[in-house]
Order: structure tokens, then C-alpha cells, then sequence
């Protein structure tokens, strides 16, 4: 970064300057604790200088945006043209308490909508599974049948808004009973827009809603590439997420790191697979990182992340087309980060992670509500979420400018350290075999482990704060509203299934759900007929125990 | 002969998959000398209780995230009744609003830690309230 070798004496002069003075300011006034170190425990300096980043290469290393290696953003004009999607992930009871939410959203100035399933829908059982006991509607909303999906997306124009789902080991069924309201409503599937988390490895790795084991895993989600990629252009058919990996309790590197090597496999396996072309799909891959709370070195995370994915669609997969090379990515702030005590001080929080993951350059955008580590998010609190981001959008001037944290000697230090140590851990996975294999060998799993035990321990001895836990905690009570969801939910729900389940054409739906066995048998693409057996009400549940029947079952090793 | 060690099931009832907490207490418990045995996510509370009585342990620690625990935790006190295992003891963690507690302790749960309980403070508890049996 240097111009000149007498730019760089005297640089290092003054460092050697500043050194000495902060040796005789110590006597005196000693630092605060020995350590200093992000949330993910990597030590920061006291001071950056030219010196630290004197071997970058501007045009190769930083660019401009919309250029190689697009650390800088893949938009040339940042957010001037369109700030990034406010999209808050929502979900509750049934499929019309939850349309009647995102009314409430979109009404508020939301831009895109995003599902929350309850966990009967993410594991693949209906609402009355023995399995479903007492969880009916509690994390999110209830999906059995396509009637429940239509009442979901009732008055919603599928043409205009985006939706994205986090739907893993049954997004074959969810992308199915979303193609098949298109159908309904009369928009062609080459109009609607959206994305499906389908994303089963971190599943193994963090959140552990899994169905069959990893490798049919991965196929299914081949499936839905080959099928989006053929007939639903506009749909992202993965979201590759580190979220669930940061809140398992990893570190920033080994969400970066997992969640990169884990795009690396999806994209080998349809290449392998189904004979596409890297550029045919590489475009509609999309990405999800979380934003916590130390805002540095989420920044360079998020900076890093689109840096080494450019390099790794260039140079491992010879991509030709620049948006294979784009990474492009929703943000969550950091659920993990907030505290059950003194609930307030949670939008403090949310704010300042938000901020990271604009000054990261993020595409989309969920701010947690104050009340989520209670419950699922009331309306007010929710709004105030909302209304956090578009503060963050509209009044602080923050996107203004692309990438505004650029050149600084520390952003661009952090940005390369967190690259370095995101190649060690692919590389080490490559040699394991790919990141099957590590699963298998429970690596990427006991990594996790680790640093979740090592920052609960730092919390404990108070090496790490949280204000409010064990710090500046207060007897004071100032309680916040909750939303319960009551037990009867589930009871209406299951009435309705059973309801469809009586009315339906019986044998159409069994026919439908012998051919998806049929395909699964064959290794052909499950999706068009996932579509005509949703479209002949065939549960979510039936289709995904054809898969648990063909493939097998996944069972949870209990690693710690 | 050696004083038998304290036995600790940590378990994971319903389709829950929030199980950081559920692992680092698996690891604590084992830190501070218990033995430990950890069920995984996604156990029916009949799969829980069997499993409590075949290894046979001590205590349970259910942990539970997602809202289920209302019905989930008092199922598993029950099961263990009928199998006449009644000596294990039932705690239970999570996400667990304090307007469930009456509820929970009346059908038999022992214990019950929210967010911001201290690893040592639940080891204290048990290191109190549980005799190797």
C-alpha cells in the first residue's frame, strides 16, 4: 500500500514513536485486562498501521465494486439503487395467523417475506404425528397440506413479492407447494421469485433438523437445483447458512469456513450429478450469515466471505459468467447474542449487529425483536425490529457510500486474517474428503463444541461480558409482553388436516406418492412429481416417509 | 469401595434441535465428575424414560427450546411413574416462561434454569439434591 520507500521509513518511524510511548503509559495506566479479543476469541492490536497492509494489492486484493474478487460488493452502484431487502422471518400458530402477520409487515414497509415453519413442518411430520406432540404451530407455522399453503399466501401477489423459506429436509415439498399455488393463481413459474433454505449439511453440522442421512440428503437437494435452474430461473434453490453454525456457538472463522466448504459441495454434486454447467446454476446460489455482536469482525467476515467465494468459483470451478463468482447473501442478527435478562437493552443489540451486516454489504436483512428469547415476536416488537433497520437505512447515511470501511488498516488486517484462517479449515476438510466425510468423523461438529464450551466458560469467569448477565445485572424487573401460543392451535390444526385428508381423492394422492417412490428408486428428480402429489393433497408428511423409507433414517450421533 | 458417581442423563425431548445448551451441560456435567449420558435431539418422552431406566441414572436434564416443554416434561415424569422409576429425579432448562413453572413443578419437575443460570450454579444443585442411588 505503500507509494514510496520514504513513505514507509517514515511510517515505521512514527510506529516505533508510538510504541515507546504506549511502553512508559503502561507503568501508569495499565490496560484494563490482558487480552483483547473478539467474541470469536481472536486477538485484536492495539493499533493498525500502512505496515499491516503493506503487501496489499489494491486492484487485485481490494477492487472496485462489481469487479473481482467483488470484496467490495457485487452491485457497482451499492445500495443508491435499491437498498437492501427488509425481510423479517415470521411464522406462528396457523397459516392464517401467520398471513395476517405478514400483511401487517408488508403494510409496515417489509420488502420481501420470510418463513418460519413450526418443527413438525421442518422434520417432515404432520400435525397429528405422535412425534408433533405439543409443538404444533409453537416455533412457527403449521404447513401440512396445500390447503394450508394457500391460505398462507392468500393475497399475496407471488409475482411481485420474493419469499424465502427455511425449509430444509422437506423443501422438496414446500418448493413443490409453492410451484403449485403459482400454478393455481396462473403465474408461471418463471415469474415467481424466492429462495428455499435447503441447505442439509449445516443441518448435520449445527441445527439438527435432519431426515435421511447425508449423501440421499444432498441429492434431493440436487433435485431442486436441476429442477429451479430448468423451470423456476428466478428461484434461489439453496441458501447456504452459516446462521445456525454461529448460533451452534462457532466462531466467525468456522462459520465462514463450513459454510464455504459446504456451497463447495452442493456445487460438486450437481456438477457430478446432473451434468450442469457451473455457470447454468451458480448464479442462484444463495447465502445466509448471521451478524453478531462484535461488529468488526463481522464486517470482515462478510467482506471476506464474498472474496473467497469469487476465488473458489474462478479458480476451482473455472467459472466463466462474473455472477457465478457473486456471493450474495441474506443476514440474521444474532439470535445467541441476546440476553433473557433486561430485555431492552436486546435492541441496542440488534441495532448495532444490523449496522455490521450493512456495513458488510449484505443483500437482505432480518433484525431480531427485542422478545425473541422469550417467544416468538409480538407485533410491536417485531415493527421495532422492522423499524430498526429502515433507521439504519434511511437516517444514518450509512449507505451512502459502497463499502465505506474499506483501506482501513485494521478492516482490511481482520479482513485478511479471516480469509487465511477460512482457507486452512476448507483445506483441511478437502483432505478429510470433502465435507461428508468430516460430518461422518463428527469434525466440523466437535469444532463447534469446542468454542461454544470455550466462550460459556469465558462468560463464566467473566472473560467475556454480556450486559445484564454478568455484568450490570439488576434486581429491577421492567417485563415484556409475550406471546403464547396456545394449545389448541394444534388441536384446530389437526382438524383441518384431517378434514383434507377425508375430502381428498384418496387414490390420486396414494399414485402421486408411488411415483415420487418410483423416482427416488431411479435417481430421477423427484420435483415434478412432488408437484402433482401436493396438488392431489398428499401430505407433507406421506411424501417425506416415502423418502425416510427409501433412504433411511438420520439419527442424531449426540456429539459433545 | 469407591463412592458410586452421580449419574446424569442430559436429553433433548420433541423435534427441538437447539442443542448448544443441551451440550455444554453434557460437557460440564462431565467436567465436574458425573457420569454423563446424552440422549441427541429429537427423543419422545417414552424413548427418554426408557432410556433413563436402562442406564440407569440419577438424574434426567431435559432441555427444551421450542415451547413443547409444557407438554413434553411432564410427560417424561410420567412415564418414569409408571415404570416405577419415580427415584429419578426431572429437571428441566430452556426456554421455559416463568408463568409455566407452577405447572411443571406441581406435575413433578424438581428444577428448572432459564438463560443466564450458571453452569456451576446447576452442578451446585445437583452436587446438593442428588445421592448417587
Amino acid at each position: 500500500m505503500y507509494f514510496s520507500k520514504e513513505m514507509q521509513e517514515a511510517s515505521l518511524k512514527l510506529n516505533k514513536k508510538w510504541a515507546d510511548k504506549v511502553q512508559k503509559s503502561l507503568k501508569t495506566n495499565p490496560d484494563q485486562k490482558e487480552r483483547f479479543t473478539t467474541v470469536s476469541d481472536t486477538e485484536i492490536k492495539r493499533l493498525y498501521t500502512p505496515e499491516d497492509i503493506k503487501d496489499i494489492n489494491f486492484a487485485e486484493d481490494i477492487s472496485v465494486p462489481g469487479e473481482f474478487p467483488y470484496l467490495r460488493g457485487n452491485q457497482v452502484t451499492g445500495y443508491r439503487g435499491r437498498h437492501w431487502t427488509f425481510r423479517m422471518f415470521s411464522g406462528m400458530g396457523s397459516a392464517q395467523d401467520t398471513n395476517h402477520r405478514w400483511h401487517m409487515l408488508l403494510r409496515e414497509g417489509q420488502t420481501g417475506l420470510s418463513t418460519a415453519f413450526d418443527f413438525p413442518t421442518l422434520m417432515g411430520y404432520d400435525s397429528d404425528s405422535s412425534k408433533a406432540l405439543g409443538e404444533v404451530g409453537k416455533c412457527g407455522v403449521a404447513i401440512d397440506t396445500l390447503e394450508d399453503f394457500l391460505a398462507l399466501m392468500e393475497g399475496i401477489p407471488l409475482d411481485e413479492v420474493t419469499t424465502s423459506m427455511t425449509i430444509n429436509p422437506p423443501a422438496t415439498v414446500l418448493f413443490a407447494m409453492y410451484c403449485a399455488v403459482a400454478d393455481i393463481k396462473g403465474v408461471p413459474l418463471t415469474k415467481i421469485g424466492g429462495t428455499i433454505q435447503n441447505d442439509m449439511l449445516k443441518e448435520f453440522i449445527a441445527q439438527k433438523t435432519f431426515m435421511c442421512p447425508p449423501e440421499p440428503s444432498v441429492k434431493l437437494i440436487s433435485d431442486t437445483v436441476e429442477f429451479g435452474t430448468k423451470f423456476v430461473p428466478r428461484w434461489n434453490t439453496i441458501s447456504i447458512s452459516g446462521y445456525h453454525i454461529r448460533e451452534a456457538g462457532s466462531t466467525a472463522v468456522q462459520e465462514l469456513a463450513f459454510t464455504i466448504r459446504d456451497g463447495i459441495e452442493y456445487v460438486e454434486d450437481v456438477i457430478r450429478h446432473k451434468g450442469l454447467n457451473v455457470d447454468d446454476f451458480a448464479p442462484r446460489l444463495s447465502f445466509f450469515f448471521n451478524s453478531h455482536i462484535d461488529f468488526f469482525e463481522e464486517i470482515c467476515k462478510l467482506r471476506a466471505a464474498r472474496r473467497i467465494w469469487a476465488k473458489i468459483m474462478r479458480d476451482r470451478f473455472h467459472a466463466q459468467n462474473p455472477r457465478s463468482m457473486w456471493l450474495r447473501f441474506h443476514t440474521q442478527t444474532a439470535g445467541c447474542s441476546l440476553a433473557a435478562q433486561q430485555p431492552y437493552n436486546n435492541v441496542v443489540r440488534t441495532t448495532v449487529e444490523g449496522l455490521a451486516a450493512v456495513l458488510g454489504g449484505t443483500q437482505s436483512l432480518h433484525t431480531n425483536s427485542l422478545d425473541e428469547v422469550f417467544c416468538l415476536p409480538s407485533e410491536h416488537a417485531a415493527e421495532l425490529a422492522l423499524r430498526t433497520q429502515q433507521i439504519l437505512a434511511e437516517e444514518t447515511g450509512v449507505a451512502n457510500t459502497i463499502d465505506p470501511l474499506a483501506g482501513s488498516y485494521f478492516i482490511e488486517t481482520l479482513t485478511n486474517e479471516i480469509e487465511e484462517a477460512t482457507w486452512d479449515y476448507i483445506h483441511k476438510i478437502d483432505d478429510m474428503g470433502g465435507m461428508i466425510a468430516a460430518i461422518e468423523k463428527g469434525f466440523p461438529q466437535m469444532e463447534i463444541a469446542d468454542a461454544s464450551y470455550k466462550f460459556q466458560r469465558q462468560l463464566e469467569n467473566s472473560e467475556k461480558i454480556m450486559v445484564g448477565v454478568n455484568k450490570y445485572s439488576t434486581n429491577k424487573q421492567h417485563p415484556i409482553p409475550l406471546v403464547e401460543i396456545s394449545e389448541e392451535i394444534g388441536d384446530q390444526q389437526i382438524k383441518r388436516l384431517q378434514d383434507v385428508r377425508r375430502k381428498r381423492d384418496s387414490r390420486a394422492a396414494m399414485k402421486s406418492l408411488d411415483n415420487i417412490k418410483n423416482a427416488c428408486k431411479k435417481g430421477e428428480n423427484v420435483m415434478p412429481h412432488c408437484i402433482e402429489a401436493v396438488k392431489n393433497l398428499a401430505t407433507l408428511q406421506e411424501i417425506c416417509d416415502v423418502y425416510r423409507e427409501v433412504y433411511g433414517e438420520y439419527r442424531d450421533p449426540g456429539l459433545y | 469401595m469407591p463412592e458410586r458417581k452421580i449419574r446424569v442423563m442430559v436429553a433433548k425431548p420433541g423435534l427441538d434441535g437447539h442443542d448448544r445448551g443441551a451440550r455444554i451441560l453434557a460437557r460440564c456435567f462431565r467436567d465436574a465428575g458425573f457420569e454423563v449420558v446424552y440422549t441427541g435431539c429429537h427423543q419422545t418422552p417414552e424413548q427418554i424414560a426408557a432410556a433413563a431406566i436402562q442406564e440407569d441414572v440419577d438424574l434426567v436434564g431435559l432441555s427444551c427450546l421450542s415451547g413443547a416443554h409444557r407438554v413434553l416434561f411432564p410427560r417424561v415424569v410420567e412415564i418414569l411413574r409408571e415404570k416405577d422409576a419415580q427415584d429419578i429425579t426431572v429437571i428441566g432448562g430452556g426456554i421455559i416462561p416463568e408463568q409455566d413453572f407452577p405447572a411443571l413443578y406441581s406435575s413433578g419437575i424438581k428444577a428448572i434454569f432459564t438463560p443466564g443460570a450458571s453452569l456451576d450454579s446447576i452442578v451446585e444443585w445437583i452436587r446438593t439434591n442428588i445421592k448417587p442411588h
